[in-house]
């Protein structure tokens, strides 16, 4: 080879970046026309499906809000996978540090509730942001002191906290007050988190991106993630450069954690005012859906969780305009999943078709480099 | 470095899938983005348009009725019993309505609720689950005060709640306790079964009224219960059908959303159920008994009428069979001519009043009496809300 080092990295890097955006959007377009021989087999018809769901995820003020909203717990259990994804963990446990993590922050909320309302919003945050990220650092523990797989054990860790959940509600924390719907005392109205100014979407909106970003700018810019990023390109690299590849995992899995759990706290705080069943309401596992997608990266999580946000906001317009049944959200989400997943394969190839050339140089270098470019 | 050809294969296919999709992609968003504005224009027009034939008043807009389920409408069980009134509801002249099935008791039904409101102009919606109300119906119904928010649970408080509320429920135990005739007299071990969610007051009036009403029969009759700890648990409710059917009951009921898996169960099985929420004769043709079936219809169609006539409707709306709003499934070729005639004496007694189901000297499974001798507790007693034990009879204990 001929060409200099660094324009082989600037070429690379830029068929890179095109074939970031294009091969989702190119897999969201075919997801979304499989969707739509799917619909016209179930009789509707195609076009007022896209025209309903363009209406009841952007078309309006209110259903950019509705999306907005739903998106905001998503950014947070999406990093609960993304954060620890990037040292090579997969975890699926989101739920279950989310509940707990709700839990903690209502009774955070009991226990401090005179102290001044921002007091107690801190605290609530902090307890839940601690109790989750504890759960799941459990997980990542687990992982590298006695080899026990995440993925398995952050899943089986999902039911017990919901055990554990469900107990506390229904037994010891449970309100007198709350008879047939057993939920923790109130936070009251004092310390719930309220409305972003001018709008109809609660602050965890502004703790998903401010948490996108800041795991963005961790993972990107700092030694913490140039270690987890080799740590996660090669492990055996990471221990031979004498990298404290435990105390990185862990620390991964608790941030990931912190973040499910924060996203529990926004919902007590935000919306039910109170811990009960209805914070069990699947955020955790559309956060795994959102973080692959995203490919695991912290700021692609953003628009990512808006579209499966959107989705889920023109579900119920798809339902009442266009009489599909509300399984239909959940084809259209499926079909997104593997058609982004298999769009994966693509990757590398489609830069690689027009400059072939660079691959051999590719395959040339070692891994660690390669990751950091 | 592999097979310089087969690399080239692999290369080209996928790259040409994509573009293919792309291609395909493309031609979708312009069709659509082409095809919004007429239809746009269409969606405006339509409800002004046709109209109907005119409610009462010379009103000849339909009046926009939504219903709101936690789980899909066709669950056999809790949301299809409510479908079933939406249904008659729809039957209405000059009565539009609305459904949206599988909304979780988040932030998603507010924005169902609000989306129904200001998107498609309901002025009535009945969000049907108990865990709808607080904070969700609250909240909407301090923002919309135009629109009537109808809720089932009975959890209106006078002065408290917003005026534009109502929550209504149904002394759906009644029914139980008839169903529990039913089952003590078929029964051949004596042994019956119930598979409930969880320990709250609503599930354990059922308990204890189905084992109430089969030891009015057989008072060795008993009942064994399992909890499985949420609403919609189908593996589980199959694991503790089979558990209890292995410990030799012949008669199951239950208080879970959907009885469909445990009636299926008990069908295979081949002892009898008896049904909850919603008719599931169909699942278990040999087997089915009766069962405690909420009649929806009765009470949403009587609400929309006195909604649309712009009279008050009650805030707070209970009844029980004397009312219509709860009522037993067609008895079952299983049930003996003996058990039915009971069990419609049972239902006679309780529609006239002369039954009470909770009557001292009552006591619960340990021993203790909960309810004195010479005390008698009916249906509208406020202490009834607040159960909190299982009935003498009844085997297993609160979770």
């Amino acid at each position: 080879m001929t060409e200099p080092g660094t324009a082989h990295g600037e070429a690379r890097r830029s068929a890179a970046l095109v074939e970031a955006v294009v091969l989702p959007a190119a897999a969201i377009g075919a997801s979304l026309v499989l969707f739509g021989v799917f619909v016209a087999l179930a009789g509707a018809d195609p076009f007022a499906t896209y025209r309903q769901m363009v209406r009841g995820a952007f078309g309006t003020w209110f259903s950019l809000q509705s999306s907005l909203q739903r998106a905001a717990p998503l950014m947070l259990t999406a990093l609960c996978t993304a954060i620890p994804a990037r040292l090579g963990l997969i975890v699926i446990g989101g739920e279950g540090a989310l509940v707990l993590g709700g839990l903690a922050a209502a009774i955070a909320a009991v226990a401090i509730g005179a102290a001044p309302p921002i007091v107690v919003t801190l605290g609530m945050a902090l307890a839940a942001v601690v109790v989750g990220g504890l759960w799941i650092g459990v997980c990542a523990g687990l992982r590298v002191l006695r080899g026990v797989n995440e993925t398995i054990s952050s899943l089986l860790l999902t039911y017990i906290a919901i055990g554990i959940f469900n107990h506390l509600v229904e037994g010891p924390l449970r309100d007198p007050a709350s008879l047939n719907k057993p939920s923790t005392a109130p936070i009251g109205d004092a310390n719930a988190l309220g409305h972003l100014p001018g709008m109809d979407v609660h602050w965890g909106l502004v703790f998903g991106v401010v948490a996108c970003i800041a795991s963005w700018v961790l993972v990107g810019r700092t030694t913490y993630g140039f270690a987890a990023r080799i740590v996660g390109g090669n492990v055996r690299a990471a221990l031979l450069a004498g990298l404290p590849v435990r105390r990185l995992v862990v620390a991964a899995g608790f941030l990931g954690g912190g973040c499910a759990g924060l996203a529990g706290m926004a919902e007590v705080a935000a919306v039910h005012g109170t811990a009960n069943a209805s914070l069990v309401a699947g955020y955790g596992y559309s956060g795994i859906l959102v973080a692959f997608l995203a490919r695991h990266h912290p700021l692609a999580i953003m628009p990512v969780a808006l579209l499966l946000g959107g989705v889920a906001a023109s579900g119920g317009l798809l339902q009442r305009s266009v009489g599909l049944p509300d399984a239909a959200v959940n084809v259209l989400q499926g079909i997104l999943f593997v058609v982004i997943l298999a769009s994966e394969t693509l990757r590398g190839r489609l830069a690689g078709r027009r400059l072939g050339w660079l691959r051999a140089t590719a395959v040339a270098e070692p891994a660690p480099v390669k990751e950091v470019g | 470095m592999g097979n310089p050809r087969l690399s080239l294969v692999r290369c080209r296919t996928p790259g040409m899938l994509a573009m293919f999709g792309m291609l395909l992609a493309a031609a979708a968003l312009s069709a659509a983005c082409g095809k919004a504005k007429e239809g746009e224009a269409k969606a405006s027009t339509a409800p002004a348009g046709p109209g109907g034939p005119g409610g009462p008043g010379g009103n000849d807009k339909p009046v926009v009725v939504g219903f709101i389920y936690v789980g899909p409408k066709g669950d056999y069980g809790y949301n299809q019993a409510h479908a079933e009134g939406a249904a008659a509801v729809a039957k209405l002249p000059g009565i539009k309505i609305l459904e949206e099935e599988n909304v979780a008791e988040t932030v998603a039904v507010q924005k169902t609720m609000e989306s129904m409101a200001s998107l498609d102009g309901a002025t009535l919606i009945f969000p049907t689950s108990f865990g709808y109300f607080d904070p969700h119906i609250l909240k909407m119904a301090d923002k919309f005060k135009g629109v009537t928010f109808l809720h089932c649970g009975g959890l209106y408080q006078d002065g408290k709640h917003p005026g534009n509320v109502g929550s209504y429920f149904g002394y759906i135990d009644e029914a139980q306790y008839v169903a529990g005739v039913v089952a003590g007299l078929t029964s051949k071990s004596k042994k019956l079964g119930f598979i409930a969610a969880k320990p709250i007051p609503q599930v354990l009036r059922n308990i204890n009224a189905f084992t109430l009403g089969a030891r009015s029969v057989v008072p060795e009759a008993t009942t064994a219960v399992v909890f499985t700890g949420d609403w919609s648990l189908p593996v589980k409710e199959a694991e503790a059908a089979n558990s209890l059917i292995d410990q030799g009951i012949d008669v199951i009921t239950m208080h879970v959303d959907s009885p469909k898996v445990i009636v299926e169960t008990a069908e295979r099985r081949g002892i009898y159920s008896s049904g909850y929420h919603a008719n599931q004769s169909t699942l278990a043709p040999r087997g089915y008994l009766t069962g405690a079936e909420w009649n929806w219809a009765k009470v949403y169609t009587e609400y929309v009428a006195w909604v649309r006539a712009g009279k008050s409707f009650p805030h707070l709306l209970r009844g029980g069979l004397k009312d219509g709003f709860v009522r037993l499934s067609p008895y079952g070729a299983a049930v003996p001519d003996a058990a039915k005639r009971k069990a419609d004496e049972a239902k006679a007694k309780l529609i006239d009043g002369s039954l009470v189901i909770y009557k001292g000297p009552l006591k619960d499974n340990a021993g203790a009496v909960v309810i004195a001798d010479g005390t008698s507790r009916a249906q509208t007693d406020i202490e009834l809300e607040k159960m909190n034990y299982l009935v003498e009879g009844v085997v297993g204990k609160l979770p």
